[in-house]
């Protein structure tokens, strides 16, 4: 999924500080499971703006709304109805989910609320890590299944670089080397013949260095 | 400010610090008016937005009151409560509330009079705070 945290309160009172009326939109999926800007989220944010302006005398009527999916054009048009009462949107959905209702609504500000982090899976409760860059040609099937670009700090092909120490990457004593990783990984598979093989130079124009990217698909677009 | 008598919204878990309140209510002893006693099944069930809302409408303090650590009877409802309590702490510094109207704490039920003592001290900490700042500031936009 995609994680987000809700971005610092001074940021977002100063975003939204020449604004006396907006509405608060979270969505249902990605930023709901990371606990960042679902329907929970979306009322701890109104009750903190409400209180944080009305102390300073300044109040703010902030109406709070959840998508089921903020990224998708077809659930962005249920702002259609109410949108026109407010002075800017306030969107706690991940960068996807910011610019769908702002290109739906392009007379309106449309201001994020969360920062939008990285692709990750949960660990444990509360605890989400990176796990895929979203290069465009996944290698998992290589590497033992272990994503040498998300994972590996300097996101090299035939690893470990000389900075691996007892299974730690040398940026940091709280980060595993993916390389190890991928090592023993491939040794319990009894792939380790993969390792010896030399990976060639990536192609980085399927991953971003190709320019913004998207997908067509023909048989899905009536 | 002195005729200040603060609110203060005590969340207050049905298997310890409610009856807490129950046995210092039976032994006499009192505490604070403006003590509001809010019965939850446990503190675990305390959503942050809550507390939340209890300032939003006018408390000047709250209380999470949790059974003591290891005691909680669904666990650990107290530990999640607490860390729930520090999260809004910090929430509550970053608008200008300030995180200290907010706090956990942990009695038994039989701590009728660590209730009493805890519910004043708490109180008074709040009165000599000043009221819920939202208060001023609804007053100057009025
Ligand atoms: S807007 Fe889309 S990608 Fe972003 S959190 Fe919602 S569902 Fe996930
Ligand atoms: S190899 Fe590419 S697609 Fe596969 S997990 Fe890593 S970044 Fe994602």
């Amino acid at each position: 999924m995609i994680t987000a945290e809700r971005k610092p309160m001074e940021e977002i009172f100063r975003l939204i500080e020449p604004y006396g009326k907006i509405l608060l939109v979270g969505c249902n999926e990605c930023v709901t499971v990371c606990h960042a800007g679902g329907r929970k989220e979306v009322a701890m944010l109104a009750s903190a703006l409400r209180m944080g302006r009305m102390k300073l005398g300044a109040p703010l009527t902030v109406d709070e709304l959840t998508l089921e999916r903020q990224c998708d054009p077809e659930y962005a048009e249920e702002l259609a109805m109410v949108v026109d009462q407010y002075d800017a949107v306030c969107s706690m959905a991940c960068g996807c989910g910011v610019q769908t209702v702002a290109e739906r609504y392009q007379g309106l500000p449309v201001l994020p609320m969360v920062n939008t982090e990285f692709m990750g899976s949960s660990e444990s409760n509360g605890v989400w890590a990176e796990r895929c860059a979203g290069c465009g040609n996944c290698v998992l099937g290589l590497t033992g299944g272990i994503c040498p670009i998300a994972r590996c700090s300097k996101r090299i092909f035939n690893g470990p670089c000389g900075g691996s120490t007892k299974g730690k990457c040398e940026v940091s004593p709280d980060i595993d080397c993916a390389w190890q990783l991928i090592w023993d990984r491939l040794k319990q598979l009894g792939q380790t013949e993969l390792y010896s093989q030399i990976m060639a130079p990536k192609d980085w124009r399927t991953a971003r260095d190709g320019g913004p990217r998207r997908i067509v698909r023909e048989d899905m677009a009536i | 400010m002195s005729n200040f008598e603060p609110v203060v919204v005590v969340f207050a878990c049905d298997y310890c610090a409610y009856t807490a309140a129950d046995v210092a209510g039976r032994m006499n002893l009192s505490y604070p008016s403006g003590v509001r006693i809010l019965r939850v099944p446990c503190t675990g069930k305390v959503e942050q937005l809550y507390i939340m809302q209890a300032l939003q409408k006018g408390a000047d303090g709250v209380l999470v009151a949790g059974c003591l650590v290891g005691d909680c009877h669904f666990k650990n409802g107290n530990l999640r409560a607490a860390a729930r309590v520090k999260r809004v702490q910090s929430l509550l510094d970053d608008i200008g509330i300030g995180g200290e109207r907010v706090a956990m704490v942990n009695v038994s039920a039989g701590q009728g009079a660590k209730f009493a003592e805890i519910a004043t001290e708490f109180s008074q900490k709040i009165g000599e705070m000043g009221p819920n700042p939202i208060k001023q500031g609804a007053k100057a936009a009025a």
